[in-house]
């Protein structure tokens, strides 16, 4: 039988016992995962970069897919918080000899691992791990298939809020490849869970979920239109392998649409941002201009990236070692 | 008159046989395994046994349209013998498989081994679908004549349906050659696009690559246009989207000669159930929305639909221990065909009569075989449930191979207490 998402990530005080998807946590969770972020922007900035959290914990990153930003962040932010970092780079090694899965879990479950930081290549992967993972172990979803990609999620509303100050009045403007991000989808979630006034997504109907509506956003074709009046641009990363799929017929025209210049900026907000996940195609998402321009956050957001993940390892790390003491008593 | 081996009376049963209206407390009398005669003992007929159907429903045995048994060359998720037993134990006597086997049923030969292997274990009358194509490769034609003669009762491609059109349109015409029903499972590959869930909204939030209507409508309409053009007599499998049950009412209102079954999982489960992504919802069509249920049901209840079949997917354990997309679809439908189908009665999508015709008389009809009835000569298969016992769906109480439900914990109404196959009880349940 199925959990819902709030079931499988909370416990039944509330606490953040795995962190899947942004998709049935309330604001109060999303906002503790910030508050908890701030405390450790300035650890990055001390000597010894470190904290003792989580000293004597044992973070595995299973990474089924290729990653460098997002893994080595994931490791940082561990050892920052003084845990022990095995990084496994999955692909290359247990599955291809054919082992399943639920193996690999197993296996590493054998070694005592506290908690699994995992990115596939599958949607709902993280969920499934989840689900067959022993109950002392927490598990982050690093991005999965199409699905989510929480951690991102919550640094670039962390971004927002450092630049914004609130989320509530906002308008925000995420535009590109929608339909194969899974970045997207939890920032969609994000936004409208922290309450800000209006998320546009902008794109040809061959990127866009075929009821994205549904995702609670408006939708528009027309880039000028879709960036008018707003505070924050998100521009996603387009996969050129898309464009032999049908779906798209050339960067030429892709960039003359939907390509971020420095004309374009100026319809929005004069005090707008400019983020990116990263890795950026300069010339086909983005000028060179707004990438290196005063606008752009994107730097930022990988900094903040580290604070952020350092806030959700603590916390369920800090679930978890709750739930023990509770379960002695 | 001396007694004979096979002679039977069920006594004092419900007898509901829709396919001659006959829905009455009465007596049914069954002699060399077939049906002698209903209500009044004949003269001179001493029953060698008797079963006491009191307070139970006596029905023609069920017909099963499409089950994968998954032998030949799947022993690991389930055999003949152990599908053809529960399928026994669930009141279905005639179940009709699919020949995507290892090897696939392409051959007189693969359908001898496969008859035989069910003759052998004795439970269920096992009707082989052959292949449409040689191994299944959407090229080459099948020796369909020879696969007919060899004992299949239809020709399909089952689950790789046709892409190139003109192959599709030969196939149609040679297997009406022979009268061969062609039955086709609605699918256009190219907008399936390696999809696993329906394209819609929870497919959007999922992130779980959708499969549009449109790749079960397309199909539908361009076999019925080659139906047309050709004169075969085609059969549409495991319809999904209420789309395509208009496209049949309205292709039954033009007169054309087609049939189509519904799975009986799309009558009660919708998109919204992969919400958690549990690996046992994933089905091939998919799961697709309320509306589409509703308009399926409606289709059922109205006999635009005429059968309800399991499509029985038996898989192992192992089969569904991954993550949704990379699972293989499909659900293990033996055990709950019944009890999922006496549930839309309890729902009021339609009647027990019109419940029961869907999983006996229709599917006969679409075969045009001699079978889903009572009627006196016909072979006496037999299905006597108890309506009055409710059960919980657990993998105990699933005697298929496959424990791949999405049923669970679901209470189901109707305890199936004797199978009777050509007079013979294949199953009586222990506790009686």
């Amino acid at each position: 039988m199925s959990l819902s998402n709030k079931a499988l990530q909370l416990d039944d005080e509330q606490r953040l016992l795995h962190f899947l998807t942004i998709d049935g946590l309330d604001r109060s969770i999303l906002t503790e995962i910030l508050d908890t972020a701030e405390g450790f922007t300035g650890v990055s900035e001390r000597t010894i970069k470190k904290v003792p959290l989580c000293r004597g914990k044992v973070v595995a990153n299973l990474f089924f897919e290729n990653s460098t930003r997002t893994r080595t962040t994931f490791e940082l932010a561990a050892k920052r918080l003084s845990a022990d970092v095995l990084n496994l780079n999955i692909s290359a090694s247990a599955t291809s000899k054919g082992e399943t899965l639920l193996d690999t879990l197993r296996n590493l479950e054998a070694m005592h691992v506290d908690m699994f930081i995992v990115r596939h290549a599958t949607s709902g992967a993280a969920h499934f791990i989840a689900q067959h993972a022993d109950p002392g172990v927490g598990v982050i979803n690093a991005g999965d298939g199409r699905h989510a990609h929480p951690t991102q999620a919550m640094l670039d509303m962390f971004t927002i809020r450092r630049h914004k100050g609130e989320f509530v009045g906002l308008r925000v403007a995420i535009v590109g490849d929608i339909l194969h991000s899974r970045v997207a989808r939890s920032q969609i979630l994000a936004l409208n869970t922290l309450g800000v006034s209006e998320v546009r997504v902008v794109a040809p109907q061959t990127l866009l979920p075929s009821d994205a509506r549904s995702l609670g956003v408006h939708v528009y074709h027309d880039f000028d239109e879709g960036i008018r009046d707003v505070d924050v641009i998100i521009m996603l990363r387009l996969q050129k392998e898309r464009m032999r799929g049908a779906l798209l017929p050339s960067e030429h025209e892709y960039f003359s649409l939907y390509g971020l210049t420095e004309r374009r900026l100026a319809l929005a907000k004069p005090d707008a941002i400019v983020m990116h996940p990263g890795p950026i195609n300069r010339g086909v998402e983005m000028d060179s201009k707004v990438a290196d321009g005063s606008k752009s956050v994107i730097l930022q957001q990988v900094s903040y990236g580290i604070a952020i993940r350092m806030a959700i390892i603590s916390m369920v790390i800090g679930t978890q070692n709750l739930r023990t003491q509770e379960a002695a008593v | 008159m001396k007694k004979k081996k096979k002679d039977i009376t069920i006594r004092n049963g419900r007898v509901v046989d829709p396919g001659n209206g006959i829905d009455e407390v009465t007596d049914l009398h069954l002699s060399a395994g077939k049906i002698l005669a209903l209500g009044q003992t004949p003269e001179n007929f001493q029953p060698l046994l008797e079963i006491d159907a009191t307070d139970q429903i006596v029905c023609p045995g069920l017909i099963d349209l499409t089950v994968n048994l998954r032998e030949p060359g799947n022993e690991h998720k389930a055999t003949i013998a152990s599908e053809t037993a529960c399928a026994a134990r669930n009141g279905i006597t005639t179940l009709c498989c699919t020949p995507d086997t290892l090897p696939v049923i392409d051959t007189p030969a693969v359908v001898g081994q496969i008859r035989h292997k069910a003759r052998k274990a004795g439970y269920c009358r096992l009707l082989p679908q052959g292949a449409l194509t040689k191994n299944l490769d959407g090229t080459h034609l099948s020796e369909m004549a020879a696969l007919k003669a060899a004992g299949c009762i239809a020709v399909t491609n089952c689950y790789t349906p046709l892409a190139n059109t003109l192959v599709q349109r030969r196939a149609m015409e040679y297997a009406s050659t022979f009268n061969l029903l062609t039955i086709i499972r609605p699918e256009d590959q190219y907008l399936c696009n390696n999809g696993c869930a329906h394209e819609g909204k929870v497919a959007d939030r999922l992130g779980l690559p959708g499969i549009p209507e449109a790749a079960e409508t397309v199909a539908v309409a361009r076999d019925l246009a080659l139906a047309e053009t050709t004169g075969a007599v085609i059969h549409f499998h495991a319809l999904s989207s209420a789309s395509a049950a208009r496209t049949m009412a309205w292709a039954k209102r033009e007169g054309r000669k087609v049939s189509a079954d519904v799975a009986i999982h799309q009558l009660h489960l919708t998109e919204l159930d992969l919400e958690g992504f549990d690996s046992n919802r994933h089905v091939r069509p998919p799961l697709r929305t309320d509306s589409d249920r509703d308009g399926l049901r409606k289709a059922v209840a109205e006999n635009v639909i005429q059968a309800i079949c399991s499509d029985h997917q038996p898989h192992e354990a192992d089969a569904k221990s991954s993550p949704l997309p990379d699972t293989e679809p499909g659900i293990s439908g033996l055990d709950t065909l019944l009890p999922l189908t006496l549930k839309l009665v309890e729902q009021e999508v339609m009647d027990l009569s019109s419940a029961i015709a869907r999983l006996t008389c229709g599917p006969a009809d679409i075969l045009g075989l001699p079978l889903g009835r009572l009627t006196p000569g016909y072979a006496a298969d037999i299905c006597i449930y108890d309506p009055n016992r409710q059960w919980h769906v657990s993998a105990e109480q699933i005697h298929s191979a496959g424990k791949n439900t999405p049923f669970t914990g679901w209470e189901m109404p109707g305890r199936v207490t004797h199978t009777l196959l050509k007079g013979r009880l294949v199953f009586r349940e222990e506790t009686l």
